[in-house]
């Protein structure tokens, strides 16, 4: 008996799917059953309305966070990406492209570690800036909280995102960069005006991937900031932990889920609306 | 004139890399100090008395760090074996053969990246519960695999369609069987997209954190859930030590990805 080609392509990525719908798409499912199910069975949005007495605060906390982290992400990424390709001063150039890849492949544990020594009241960043007599001792503060959040997300991602971007900048038509750069543009005008919007779509998938990254961290928030207000990803894993109560866990996970496709959807209707356009 | 605002410019532009470079390598720089910091409290801005002491107490061959470590590196090894045993003919059969909604199979491998993942593991540990494979080396292989099965599967995919079909063709011509081509000429040509996506799977798998908290414990330590107890527990020598073992292979992966993933491979990534 001999197989056709289909066949034998289907059969040779059998095993693979297998894995995924085992370990994704069953307990996907599961997931979104569990959150409509109610105590008594039958579909219900309890678990929602406990969800949202309990949480609503860190519901807001976590878009908040993760819209800023994104904000000040893309703005690092296009600072770096775009020194790097419109500078002129090759020591700078040079110095920057050594420096900003480090944290790239650093894990998000290692970061918070970090960060979490390095933000404290008595961490190295408020020691130099005392060493440095920028400010007195007793006026430091600790930033573990919201902002060392934040702080960590953006250290983390900001390679990433930069590293796309400047991917993207360098494949650009030089001409056009040189053309407004001749015509006495400054070089902030023409990475805003020239270069970005070419660009855009690269930007935009890598904030979204980012986006969805930092909704699925769990140690950044645990490790960085402890106390209330929180990450969802710290509740869901606290009403697990604590309470084995995996309906309300469940509907702050759905709640994750809508957030991260609210972002793919945002970034699907702007490459339609180009598609259109064009 | 235009030479004092043209140094100025400079000045401030140097000024602005050395601010970057302080945010970029200060925490960095923090991690390293606390690894030989015996005594650091308040007041000093530095540690009061330096050494090795915790060094040698998490390089103790009994020490709770040599075993994570051991752990870490067989889970991650066990990750790269399946993952490779899944993608390489996944890879092949989504880079050569006629497959039936292609795009579709190439976007499900990418689902398990594209949620956010804690509210997944929280169910796998559920389910694991209920086979009662939770806990166990198995259980946290499988759910590293899957999770690192996208980079796998599309580097592997990228890396049989860079290969050069006339190659194949001329060794079936000389009557080698689609076999013996395939062992003999795709593999061999592919190996080093492949080799680099195990490096990627290894290193995703060294760092996994969230599905081995859920899956993995109590009985299965990595080095990650080392770290986060011994940070949670306030011992930060030990646990900025064993941040630092963890940046080893992150940073040595940074500096030469581009020798192991060719720009032909790296192009035809996700295509």
């Amino acid at each position: 008996m001999s197989i056709s080609q289909r066949q034998l392509a289907l059969l040779l990525i059998a095993p693979g799917l297998a894995l995924v719908a085992a370990l994704f798409l069953y307990p996907l499912s599961f997931s979104l059953i569990s959150a409509f199910t109610g105590p008594q069975g039958g579909v219900s949005l309890d678990a929602f309305r406990k969800a949202w007495e309990l949480y609503s605060r860190d519901m807001l906390f976590t878009v908040v966070i993760v819209l800023a982290s994104c904000l000040f992400t893309g703005l690092a990424a296009i600072i770096i990406a775009g020194t790097l390709t419109l500078g002129e001063n090759r020591w700078i150039v040079g110095t920057l492209k050594a420096l900003y890849r480090w944290p790239l492949f650093i894990p998000f544990i290692v970061a918070a570690q970090c960060m979490r020594t390095f933000l404290a009241k008595n961490g190295l960043m408020n020691n130099s800036f005392v060493a440095m007599g920028l400010m007195e001792p007793l006026q430091a503060v600790s930033f573990l909280d919201w902002r060392g959040i934040v702080a960590t997300f953006v250290w983390k991602q900001t390679p990433f995102v930069a590293l796309l971007l400047a991917g993207a900048l360098a494949a650009l038509d030089r001409a056009t960069l040189e053309a407004g750069r001749n015509l006495g543009a400054s070089r902030l005008r023409v990475l805003v005006e020239l270069a970005l919007p070419q660009v855009m779509p690269q930007l935009l998938v890598a904030l979204v991937l980012s986006f969805v990254t930092m909704l699925s961290v769990l140690s950044v928030p645990m490790m960085v900031a402890g106390s209330q207000p929180t990450m969802l990803t710290v509740d869901m894993a606290f009403r697990i932990n604590s309470y084995g109560d995996y309906a309300t866990a469940n509907a702050l996970g759905v709640v994750t889920y809508l957030l991260s496709a609210g972002a793919a959807i945002i970034y699907l209707k702007r490459g339609m609306a180009k598609e259109g356009a064009t | 004139m235009m030479r004092l605002a043209s140094s100025l410019r400079t000045a401030l532009a140097a000024f602005l890399l050395a601010a970057f470079a302080f945010v970029l390598i200060g925490p960095l720089a923090n991690l390293a100090l606390w690894s030989v910091a015996e005594r650091w409290y308040t007041p000093y801005k530095l540690p009061v008395t330096y050494g090795t002491r915790y060094w040698e107490q998490v390089f103790r061959p009994t020490g709770d760090a040599m075993a994570s470590l051991g752990t870490s590196v067989w889970i991650a090894v066990l990750t790269v074996v399946v993952a490779l045993a899944l993608s390489i003919p996944a890879g092949y059969a989504l880079a050569r053969l006629k497959l039936p909604a292609r795009a579709f199979f190439m976007v499900l491998f990418l689902l398990p990246q594209a949620f956010p993942s804690v509210a997944i593991y929280i169910n796998v540990a559920r389910v694991f519960y209920q086979l009662g494979i939770n806990g166990t080396v198995f259980a946290v292989v499988l759910v590293h695999a899957a999770h690192g099965l996208v980079y796998s599967v599309w580097i592997a995919a990228a890396a049989f369609s860079a290969v050069d079909k006339d190659l194949e063709l001329a060794a079936r011509n000389i009557g080698a069987s689609p076999l013996r081509t395939f062992f003999s000429v795709t593999l061999p040509l592919a190996a080093p997209g492949i080799i680099a996506s195990g490096i990627f799977v290894f290193l995703e798998s060294l760092d996994e954190f969230t599905g081995t908290f859920f899956v993995g414990v109590p009985q299965v330590t990595t080095l990650p859930l080392l770290l986060y107890n011994a940070a949670m527990g306030g011992n930060y020598q030990v646990a900025s030590i064993t941040a630092l073992i963890l940046l080893v292979p992150s940073v040595l992966f940074m500096l030469f990805i581009e020798r192991f993933l060719r720009a032909d491979v790296l192009a035809k990534v996700g295509a």
